[in-house]
């Protein structure tokens, strides 16, 4: 049971951008096979994680592939129908708007990144200690994440952008801070289900301090559950910047991003519908493939989760 | 049960007090000086000093703290600095708007989340269930604002059935309320309906194959008693749960769909004194958010300890 729980704590993004890498001294290779082909096995988790592949490529990859500059107007072309020359149409300055979506991506994957970081960075160590000492961190630690959970996301960027001023850094704060709560609640929750588990009692009594403990045996074990939450958070980053910037309040015009590109067509709707619709539906496919795959990755690794 | 209401009370009344503290600061922390803001364009020193002595912003950071708790309490958030009115003015004539949009999302999404839920669990493995969960994602991962342009340019645009903007007061024309306020209630109650019908699912299903219904069943009760009576009812503690942990969610929902439909609720009302800089507005608005979301969620505990006595009884002992 226990080399089990070490075993699955090593397996870290089989399905990520970079594949499977070797990490000195872990898992065996028994296991890593397994994984990955359980999640193959769940079609649409595996359709999800390819999907979310070429979100992250295209993203990375946006001013080599797209076909035009995304800031370039070209009046000529104002509102131009998808077609051969733009694929997905033009908007009301002329600019191409499958070099947006693109370039929008990619503000979304910056976003996602950074929010799911500072989110963890905050959450994790904060969980640790809340379920490690149980009895004096953890009435603090609760008061700390139901303070954070009274300002709704919205209500936290808006404030934030009232005080510094509305930008992309600024958003992301907000969206990687409205993410702390459920980060600390799952590290909280793994943290107290190793710490009574027999090989922590081991490394305690063979002289571990609590700091080696809590970094060198429970939180690899932790990871698994943790690598769920961060999938399970991209998505909800990639709405969240996709929101802020819709209502003005994250990257600012004339930068693409989804929301920005969904904000500005609004006037146009009616006559030009494509402006609204492909931008949305990019949002739509990215968040889709994300929840696949964090659903998958859930059943396959955390299978107490697997029916939620 | 005493014990457990008072601990849950203490708990929410430190929460409170840490959610001032960070609204006190958030305003103390914004670059420039706060006497300045307040005194606009053109200011002499001596005004300046004048406006200090009036906010009490020469004395110390803690008696600045009190006076703010207490005004607070007292009901004076300060004033708009773009209306002019007590900010609470400005508060009491939003709410009713999101009060009604958050109501009517809510019941939207019960009724749909809980319906769907309860028909995917007990079809189980047919289309029905398939049906359910693919509807369920998709209302997960499209968000409400692009939702919203999607209905008004279908409902509004191409078949024009509905209003896209504008609110009518329910007093006034209730039916045209009602005409207005049906979009805006989809974009905000379908995602709710979404998060609801996957609990109750997941409940469901476990309370369908837990031996209390097994028994019931064996004793002869027929399955729409066994489903409703048993298995839902043991069901609802999770999707209560459930809906006071999207309250967060619902508050956000009901600031973007009140932007895209323009209807004059607590978002807009929240959204327009950011762009305009009334910092007495922002800063009203998000306390009186964070109180209020506070003491839903402690009502929201307080009436799951009803539903299900073995909360209470764990929290006593």
């Amino acid at each position: 049971m226990s080399t089990d729980a070490v075993h699955s704590g090593t397996a870290r993004g089989p399905a990520g951008p970079g594949g499977p890498e070797d990490i000195p001294g872990t898992a065996p290779g028994r296991r890593r096979p397994g994984l990955l082909r359980r999640l193959r096995r769940n079609r649409l988790a595996f359709t999800g994680a390819v999907i979310a592949a070429l979100f992250v490529l295209a993203a990375l990859a946006a001013p080599l592939i797209s076909p035009y500059d995304p800031a370039r107007a070209d009046f000529g072309s104002a509102l131009a129908p998808p077609g051969w020359s733009h694929w997905l149409g033009t908007d009301d300055l002329g600019r191409d708007q499958l070099s947006r979506v693109i370039h929008g991506a990619r503000a979304s994957m910056q976003v996602g990144v950074l929010a799911v970081a500072l989110a963890f960075l905050a959450g994790v160590p904060l969980g640790l200690i809340a379920g490690y000492y149980e009895r004096f961190a953890d009435p603090l630690v609760s008061r700390i994440t139901d303070t954070l959970l009274a300002f709704p996301f919205l209500v936290l960027a808006v404030g934030l952008a009232a005080v510094l001023g509305p930008s992309l850094l600024n958003a992301t704060v907000a969206i990687g801070v409205s993410l702390v709560p459920q980060v600390i609640r799952v590290t909280r929750a793994e943290t107290l289900r190793l710490k009574h588990l027999d090989y922590v009692g081991a490394a305690v009594a063979s002289g571990g301090g609590d700091g080696v403990v809590l970094v060198r045996h429970i939180l690899p074990n932790a990871a698994s559950a943790l690598l769920v939450q961060a999938t399970v958070g991209v998505p909800t980053a990639i709405i969240g910047e996709a929101l802020l910037s819709f209502l003005g309040l994250g990257v600012q015009p004339p930068d693409p991003s989804l929301g920005v590109m969904l904000s500005s067509a609004q006037p146009y709707i009616a006559a030009a519908p494509w402006t609204a619709v492909f931008p949305g539906l990019a949002i739509v496919v990215a968040t889709l493939a994300f929840n696949l795959f964090g659903d998958g990755l859930r059943d396959v690794l955390d299978p107490r989760g697997a029916t939620r | 049960m005493t014990r457990y209401l008072l601990r849950r009370l203490g708990q929410s009344a430190l929460t409170l007090v840490m959610v001032s503290i960070v609204v006190f600061a958030g305003v103390r922390a914004m670059p420039g000086d706060t006497a300045r803001a307040l005194a606009g364009e053109e200011t002499t020193p001596e005004a300046l000093d004048a406006i200090r002595r009036q906010y009490g912003l020469d004395q110390n950071i803690a008696v600045q703290y009190a006076r703010y708790v207490e005004n607070a309490v007292s009901g004076d958030l300060g004033t708009s600095a773009r209306t002019g009115l007590p900010v609470t003015d400005g508060i009491f004539d939003a709410l009713p708007v999101t009060l009604e949009l958050a109501f009517l999302s809510l019941l939207l999404a019960v009724v749909v989340g809980i319906g769907a839920g309860v028909i995917a669990a007990v079809r189980r493995g047919r289309p029905a269930e398939w049906i359910a969960n693919t509807v369920a994602l998709l209302g997960l991962s499209v968000p409400n604002f692009w939702l919203g342009i999607l209905l008004i340019l279908a409902f509004a645009i191409a078949v024009p059935v509905f209003a896209a903007s504008g609110f009518v007061p329910f007093g006034d024309d209730p039916l045209e309320n009602l005409r207005r306020m049906v979009l805006p209630v989809v974009v905000l109650g379908s995602g709710l309906a979404a998060v609801v019908m996957r609990q109750t699912r997941a409940a469901m299903l476990e309370s369908l194959s837990a031996d209390y219904v097994r028994t019931a069943r064996a004793k002869g009760l027929l399955p729409h008693q066994v489903v409703g009576g048993h298995a839902l009812r043991n069901s609802l503690v999770t999707v209560v749960t459930v809906l006071g942990l999207q309250l967060g969610h619902l508050i956000s929902g009901a600031v973007v769909t009140e932007q895209i439909f323009v209807l004059p609720g607590f978002g807009k009302l929240m959204i327009d004194a950011v762009f305009t800089r009334d910092y007495a507005m922002v800063q009203g608005v998000v306390l009186f958010t964070a109180t209020g979301y506070i003491l839903v969620n402690l009502a929201v505990d307080l009436l799951y300890s009803v539903i299900d006595p073995r909360i209470r009884l764990g929290g006593a002992q």
